[in-house]
């Protein structure tokens, strides 16, 4: 059973947060499996920008409880190279059906299920309104391109903050973009703001198709050579932004208040783990859940959710959803299949 | 090329090897590892909890070496994560995602490979010696005499202590410049603490010997997701250690990043 979203047809609900998975990078690490495995209903680039970027210098990691501290700067090569050497190898990208969905039930091998084509949404971050205006008009030509995503909420780049953070400036901006381009525009909003609901607001008012949240929680680490010596940061940029597990309660709580207060779908991520996570999610108002962090600890894991959820629906549908609460059934029968994490 | 997820698998034994352990794992279906390779490892239960409230990600370990379905590693107790794996028992699972990185590059004709070792860096170095041909020179250097039992898992190991408790009294890089100077042609191997990794650099890029560094830094995932494992390429811009590395030619640094090395 597919899903729409913007006007796409997707394989499932669960894709990825930008920048925590490189299909070309995964694709040295793990061959033709990655291709004939890969995970995600929708795949999403990391942060494009206009000219090419390193990124932050290392340290770039900082493990908390349950978390991660990262800094690590939007390292890209820039939108030329990324429209000249990355796309081709972003396009034609296919799904296994989640194994639930199959007519009898069963799991199938994962490289026998059907497959479903995976829409390239091609994340962009400018520091002026122009630069973005510049990125948005690029993607809008190049037809592998299926929607694009406004990153004005990386927490490691001061004009990105300032943009997402402020409605007025957000909704100015997605209302000058707009304009430009025929695909979807997703607005990634930043959780760093006192009024997340307003900020989602603002994106729908400029014209946003879809907000996707949380991005990473500003966040710092410290460290001392020796006891009682003078603290410094730990991270090579400074300060970096939290995700995994630690950010889930917070995710959750945005997820709903925005869900609440737009029409438009929402995606929603932050420390999503199991299907049990992601269907808090989609309870809390996403039609979508993203998978970020959790994928370093095993890059099927978007696999495994998207899996649950399927099984969990089929479960809710024996057991007549019309009679029951179908969340109560749905979350019962999906802790009870999950693997253990 | 690694299986697209990880697998849950059960610890056979746990060795002791001077101040070291060595984790063996049952792993079947394991593709041939390259020497050089590495896995993400995590303890499939109490992975997290504890003082510290960590681990949360896996971590990053050189397999040591491949004996039938088994693989090996070498493990030193540093942090959280390293002090839970060093805890398993038989018959516990740990989850495996691997092999990963690009590993050493064997030499094409027979040439003489000096092999040069540094703390829980030599465990890489083990699994190369066992597919090299021709003439192989170990050298290894330890903190200590505890460590430098780790020697014990590689054939022939000359070794050097910084406190003189075993072997040479000095920094490995002694010896490594005196077989460099018997031998100018032969090619370096080397895994380490980052101070050695760049004295190694530093003394094969003066005598252009070619050299590969197999580094180490700080993964969150292993498999180039994540961006975290960055260190400084000569001319500009950044490797990541886990697709580009972890072993490096020495020509494509300028300097061994402080944070790119094993535990001494
Ligand atoms: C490719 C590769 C191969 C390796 N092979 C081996 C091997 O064969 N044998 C072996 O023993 N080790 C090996 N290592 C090193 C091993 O991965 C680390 O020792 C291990 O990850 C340490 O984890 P920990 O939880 O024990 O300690 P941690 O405390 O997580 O790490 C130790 C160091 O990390 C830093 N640190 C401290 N706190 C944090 C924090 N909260 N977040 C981030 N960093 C922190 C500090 O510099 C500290 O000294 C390898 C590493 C790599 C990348
Ligand atoms: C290492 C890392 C890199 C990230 N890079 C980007 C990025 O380039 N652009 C972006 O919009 N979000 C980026 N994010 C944020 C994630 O897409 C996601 O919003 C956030 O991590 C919360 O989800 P999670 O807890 O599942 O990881 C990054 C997150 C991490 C951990
Ligand atoms: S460890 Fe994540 S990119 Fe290298």
């Amino acid at each position: 059973m597919s899903v729409r979203f913007c006007g796409l047809e997707l394989a499932h609900r669960v894709i990825n947060g930008s920048g925590t998975f490189d299909v070309i990078a995964a694709r040295k690490a793990f061959g033709r499996a990655l291709d004939a495995e890969f995970p995600f209903a929708a795949y999403v680039s990391k942060t494009i920008t206009l000219k090419p970027r390193p990124g932050n210098p290392p340290p770039r990691l900082w493990e908390t409880p349950a978390g991660l501290i990262n800094s690590i700067g939007l390292p890209n090569a820039g939108l030329e190279a990324y429209m000249r050497s990355d796309l081709p190898q972003l396009t034609g990208l296919t799904t296994p059906a989640p194994a639930a969905d199959r007519a009898d039930g069963r799991s199938p091998p994962r490289d026998r299920a059907e497959r479903f084509p995976v829409p390239l949404i091609t994340n962009v971050m400018g520091s002026t309104a122009e630069e973005f205006a510049r990125l948005v008009e690029a993607c809008e030509t190049r037809a592998e391109i299926a929607a694009i995503e406004l990153n004005v909420s990386c927490p490691n780049v001061r004009t990105g903050l300032d943009i997402g953070a402020d409605p007025g400036q957000l909704e100015r901006v997605v209302a000058q973009l707009r304009p430009r381009t025929r695909k979807p525009l997703i607005v990634k909003l930043t959780p760093n703001t006192a009024d997340v609901a307003s900020c989602a607001a603002a994106a729908q008012a400029g014209g946003a198709d879809a907000v996707s949240l949380i991005n990473t929680l500003r966040a710092m680490a410290l460290v001392r050579s020796a006891a009682g010596a003078p603290a410094s940061a730990w991270l090579g940029g400074g300060t970096g932004g939290l995700s995994g597990p630690a950010v889930r309660a917070v995710a959750l709580a945005q997820v709903a208040t925005v869900a609440a207060r737009v029409s438009v779908p929402v995606v929603g991520m932050g420390g999503v783990e199991s299907t049990a996570h992601a269907r808090d999610m989609i309870d809390a108002g996403a039609t979508l859940v993203a998978v970020g962090t959790a994928s370093f600890r095993d890059p099927a894991a978007a696999a495994r959710i998207a899996d649950g959820l399927a099984r969990g629906r089929r479960g809710a549908a024996a057991a007549g959803a019309a009679a029951q609460p179908p969340r109560a059934v749905g979350v019962a029968g999906e802790r009870a299949g999950e693997d253990a994490k | 090329m690694a299986p697209f997820t990880r697998r849950r698998l059960a610890v056979t034994g746990m060795d002791e090897l001077g101040a070291y352990r060595v984790l063996r794992v049952a792993d079947p279906d394991a593709p041939e590892p390259d020497p050089g390779q590495f896995a993400m490892l995590a303890a499939a239960e109490r992975w997290g909890g504890g003082d510290e409230e960590r681990p949360y990600l896996p971590r990053a370990f050189s397999i040591a070496r491949r004996v039938g379905a088994e693989s090996h590693f070498l493990l030193e107790d540093v942090g959280p994560g390293s002090r839970r794996l060093c805890e398993l028992q038989a018959g516990e699972r740990v989850w495996l995602l691997g092999p990963l990185g690009r590993g050493f590059r064997l030499p094409p004709a027979r040439r003489r490979s000096l092999l040069v070792g540094g703390g829980a860096g030599i465990a890489p170095l083990a699994i190369l010696q066992d597919g090299l041909a021709g003439e192989v020179v170990v050298l290894l250097g330890f903190r200590d005499a505890a460590r430098a039992q780790g020697a014990g898992l590689l054939d022939g190991a000359r070794v050097a202590t910084d406190d003189g408790s075993a072997g040479h009294h000095g920094p490995v890089t002694d010896l490594l410049a005196a077989e460099l100077e018997r031998d100018p042609l032969a090619l370096v191997y080397a895994c380490g603490p980052a101070p050695m990794l760049e004295a190694v650099r530093a003394m094969c890029a003066e005598r252009s010997v070619p050299a590969q560094l197999a580094l180490e830094a700080p993964m969150a995932c292993g498999f180039g997701g994540c961006f975290g494992c960055t260190v400084a390429r000569r001319g500009g811009g950044y490797l990541r250690v886990c697709v580009d590395g972890p072993v490096i030619d020495a020509e494509q640094l300028e300097h061994v990043d402080p944070h790119a090395g094993a535990p001494a």
